[in-house]
């Protein structure tokens, strides 16, 4: 069998493992990275990425197809067209680009690649199959990278196929469908959702809670639902899809009634879970206790602050640690981990990690809400800012008349004015995340915030807005 | 039903963890509000922990011996509709403390260690960890340092780079600088609970007090034959002495003398204060460090109360069960370190006190007497005393009439 070594061995080429990878190798250590497909993981290729060019394109052509906002604004143009497969060809060239580019950063990086399939064999080997289950290397390691990342949620009644698709093919599908039914009110069944309704597939939603977005706070995304539903998707909240059959989804409705929905497409959005099988984990001793967020009850790897898992010389990073499964979070516990396997001392402890829902509008939070603050007994100031109070905001809606929604939304310690959390809804308000998270890494105060000159006319003023107000000093408002 | 989980108190004081001493309930006992559930040892004291509702046990903590952080769950409680459920538990959960802390939350205390809380409180605030930038925290992560005993000046306590600087300066760093041989392995430990109270205690009393020490020579012959006789006569209910209940009694008589010894210096406010009654704090050295028990109004005892009132302390401190009013308020100390006492030692003084008295080791010399030589049993008694406020020739005067009375222990018992 042909062997290779290597100091540091990344399983998996996701933001995590690439990042991981890139970091290591600029530490001058000799880093080998197995993946089967190309890097750059669920978000470059299946999630993230593509669906915000998919998000941004639906936009677009509903801006300029005479259904959004533009009327208003005076511009009376025809009525736009879209020819999807070029709409596909443009969102895979904005991915191919972004995919090269990682390649370039490995290679400049020195990392060493093996497409395969990596079977771990114990703490320091692993073996590399090709896609055809061929034996191709043993590997060994003086230090191992988990960084398998997450799988979505498959529910057994509605298997994949060719009109039950998952989020991975509902972002290549080659045809739009008449009508769609998304199961699973999340961010991404929402985001996902709402695009192809404004692309004008007649799309319903399916969610067993009794809301949409049911991991946020009911105050923060009723705007969020009022646009969707105006944007023409159908939703049935407390609803359990059974089965699909003859282009249609039979629900459960919350009385017990039966439905069906018209679907010629059944995107499933359920959630995701660590990926925990096909990669040796059986041959290792690793400690699956990890559940970040109280009340998960997914099993995810766990890890100390460094990203070392209970097994010595073996870390893991990103979704396999459990939530919240983001790629920010993955490449930041990844460059931890290439640093202290590089022996400095390092450690993850963010004060916060920023959330963000691209639907339209946006939804962003970062840290405490008004409600995680009262649960946690914490005594807070929240203090709300609307859009409709900032100029900008004004400027950038095409709508007549007082049309802006959303808000900035601060929680502050009511003693010390140490800023807790902020979330915003609105539309481009994702780009303001960083404001809000870094003055929390800062540890700003309101004042701070407050004191801070914000450019006018922007939607960020809206922060210090929110600031000035919660220490009961409102300017524009 | 809900549960409510009761979480291990703030009992104040800096205090991050507490180890469980002791439970009185156990998980399906049903618990009255109020009712003890167990007793945790801080670096301080025992401290009792009832119930702030009434419930079901359904999860402890954590085994006797086990050391929980505060915020940590302490007891989970079933609190249903139908029990005699208190205020707190109603099925609003304002009050509850989520049993695992937020994703992000680290289960640190900040630095800002709280003024002396009344306690036992039932249930806290999660407490914020440090406030520090991530380049800060990064640099403290780097050299070791826990930000959570480092000083911030910024606004809200935030601890800057120069805040950073100042805590190494201080040589407080593990290791900052230290250079690491090949095949060195270097631990670290941390510096908590009552280490870390003694490390701010010496450290205080190093940087502020402009310590002298003075040591002399005692010949306690006649006082171990005093000792012996009244040991071997002593009655049932009477505690067998040491040498220190002689001590105390000696120093007591001689601070008639020398009130300004028996007095603590308030540095900051610029004012002694002098004390009628003689509280003697006495260094006991424990399994977790060095306590200091108080003996309360020592010269309203007999020789054989202050034995017994010496025993009752000492084995409180080394239980740990012990009164957090037993651990303050001294007026001056004596430490020993019985058999291992040396020939000389430079005591630390107990800040704010003003003067320590050390006893070191008895041995049997060859003295001369007039013109022969016997053997003499002789000890040393090694003495710091602040500068600011006592001059070296009060202190030896005052060293001198301790030793006149040690010399000659029936003086100890004629009023002057």
């Amino acid at each position: 069998m042909k062997q290779l070594s290597a100091q540091v061995l990344i399983l998996g080429g996701g933001p995590g493992g690439y990042s991981c990878a890139i970091r290591a190798g600029q530490l001058g250590l000799d880093v080998l990275l197995v993946e089967p497909a190309r890097a750059g993981g669920t978000c470059l290729h299946a999630g993230c990425i593509p669906s915000k060019a998919f998000i941004h394109a639906a936009e677009t052509f509903r801006d300029s197809s005479g259904a959004g906002d533009l009327a208003a604004m005076g511009i009376l143009n025809a009525r736009a067209e879209l020819d999807w497969p070029t709409t596909l060809g443009w969102k895979d060239s904005v991915v191919d680009q972004l995919a090269a580019g990682v390649d370039a950063l490995l290679a400049k990086a020195g990392v060493n690649r093996l497409a395969g399939f990596g079977v771990m064999q114990d703490g320091k080997r692993c073996h590399v199959f090709s896609s055809e289950a061929e034996l191709l290397v043993e590997v060994q390691a003086d230090f191992v990278v988990l960084a398998m990342g997450a799988t979505e949620v498959e529910l057994p009644s509605l298997p994949a196929g060719s009109s039950v698709l998952y989020a991975r093919q509902a972002l290549s599908l080659a045809e739009l469908p008449v009508t769609m039914a998304v199961v699973g009110g999340g961010y991404i069944g929402l985001e996902l959702g709402q695009a192809f309704a404004r692309l004008g597939v007649q799309v319903t939603v399916v969610e067993a809670q009794d809301r949409l977005l049911p991991a946020y706070p009911a105050t923060l995304t009723s705007s969020i639902v009022k646009s969707i539903l105006a944007d023409g998707v159908v939703a049935h909240t407390s609803a359990r899809a059974t089965h699909w059959q003859d282009d249609a989804l039979h629900i459960t409705l919350a009385n017990g009634e039966l439905h069906s929905v018209a679907a010629e497409k059944v995107l499933v959005a359920v959630g995701r879970c660590p990926n925990l099988q096909g990669w040796g984990r059986d041959n290792l001793a690793l400690d699956l206790s990890a559940a970040e967020h109280p009340g998960s009850a997914l099993a995810a790897i766990a890890v100390n602050t460094r990203g070392e898992t209970s097994m010595s010389g073996v870390y893991a990073i990103g979704d396999l640690t459990g939530e919240p499964m983001l790629a920010h979070r993955a490449m930041a516990q990844g460059q931890v981990a290439a640093e202290c396997i590089a022996g400095r001392r390092r450690e993850f402890s963010p004060v916060a990690i920023p959330a963000v829902c691209f639907t339209t509008p946006e939804l962003v939070s970062v840290g405490e809400t008004a409600g995680s603050a009262k649960a946690a007994g914490l005594s807070v100031i929240v203090q709300r800012y609307p859009l409709a109070a900032n100029a900008r905001a004004l400027t950038l809606s095409g709508r007549a008349e007082g049309g802006v929604s959303g808000f900035v939304e601060v929680v502050a310690d009511a003693d010390d004015h140490v800023l807790l959390g902020v979330q915003a809804v609105g539309e481009h308000v994702a780009e303001l995340v960083h404001s809000f998270t870094l003055a929390l890494e800062m540890g700003a105060r309101l004042e701070d915030v407050a004191d801070t000159i914000h450019a006018h006319p922007t939607l960020g003023e809206t922060f210090a807005e929110a600031s000035l107000a919660a220490l009961g000093l409102p300017l524009h408002s | 039903m809900s549960e409510h989980t009761i979480t291990m108190p703030d009992v104040g004081e800096g205090i991050t963890e507490a180890e469980v001493v002791e439970w009185h309930v156990a998980v399906g006992d049903t618990v009255a509000e109020d009712e003890l559930l167990g007793a945790v040892m801080t670096d301080k004291a025992a401290v009792d922990i009832p119930s702030p509702v009434a419930g079901i046990v359904v999860a402890l903590g954590g085994d006797v011996g086990d050391v929980l952080a505060v915020g940590a769950e302490y007891v989970r409680l079933s609190v249903g509709a139908a029990s005699d459920v208190g205020s707190n538990a109603k099925t609003g959960s304002a009050s509850e403390v989520p049993s695992a802390p937020p994703a992000i939350a680290q289960p640190a205390s900040p630095a800002e260690s709280k003024p002396e809380t009344a306690l036992p409180l039932p249930v806290t605030l999660p407490r914020r960890r440090a406030l520090a930038s991530p380049a800060v925290r990064r640099r403290a992560h780097e050299h070791g340092v826990s930000l959570n005993y480092v000083r911030g000046t910024g606004p809200a306590g935030r601890i800057s780079h120069a805040d950073l600087d100042t805590f190494l300066a201080g040589g407080q760093g593990a290791g900052a600088a230290a250079p690491e041989l090949p095949g060195d392995r270097v631990e670290e430990i941390k510096v908590v609970g009552m280490r870390r109270q003694i490390a701010e205690k010496m450290q205080l009393a190093k940087q502020r007090i402009p310590h002298f020490s003075y040591v002399e020579e005692t010949d306690v012959t006649t006082l171990e034959d005093l000792r012996a006789q009244l040991n071997s006569t002593r009655k049932e209910d009477q505690p067998k002495l040491t040498l220190l209940p002689f001590m105390v009694m000696a120093l007591v008589r001689a601070l008639e003398e020398f009130p300004q010894m028996n007095a603590r210096y308030d540095d900051d406010a610029g004012v002694i204060r002098r004390h009628s009654g003689v509280h003697l704090g006495i260094a006991v050295q424990t399994d977790r460090g060095l306590m200091v028990p108080v003996l309360r109004n020592a010269q309203r005892l007999d020789v054989w109360g202050i034995a017994r009132k010496i025993s009752e302390l000492a084995g409180g401190s080394r239980s740990g069960r012990i009164r957090r009013d037993d651990l303050t308020g001294a007026t001056i100390t004596l430490t020993s370190l019985g058999a291992l006492g040396g020939i000389v030692t430079t005591p630390v003084i107990n800040y704010p006190e003003v003067a320590i008295v050390g006893i070191n080791r008895i041995v049997t010399r060859p003295v001369f007497v007039e013109e022969r030589v016997v053997p003499r049993k002789l000890m040393n008694l090694s003495s710091s005393f602040d500068h600011r406020v006592v001059d070296g020739f009060e202190a030896a005067e005052f060293v001198q009439r301790i030793r006149s009375y040690i010399e000659f222990p029936s003086t100890i018992f004629i009023p002057s």
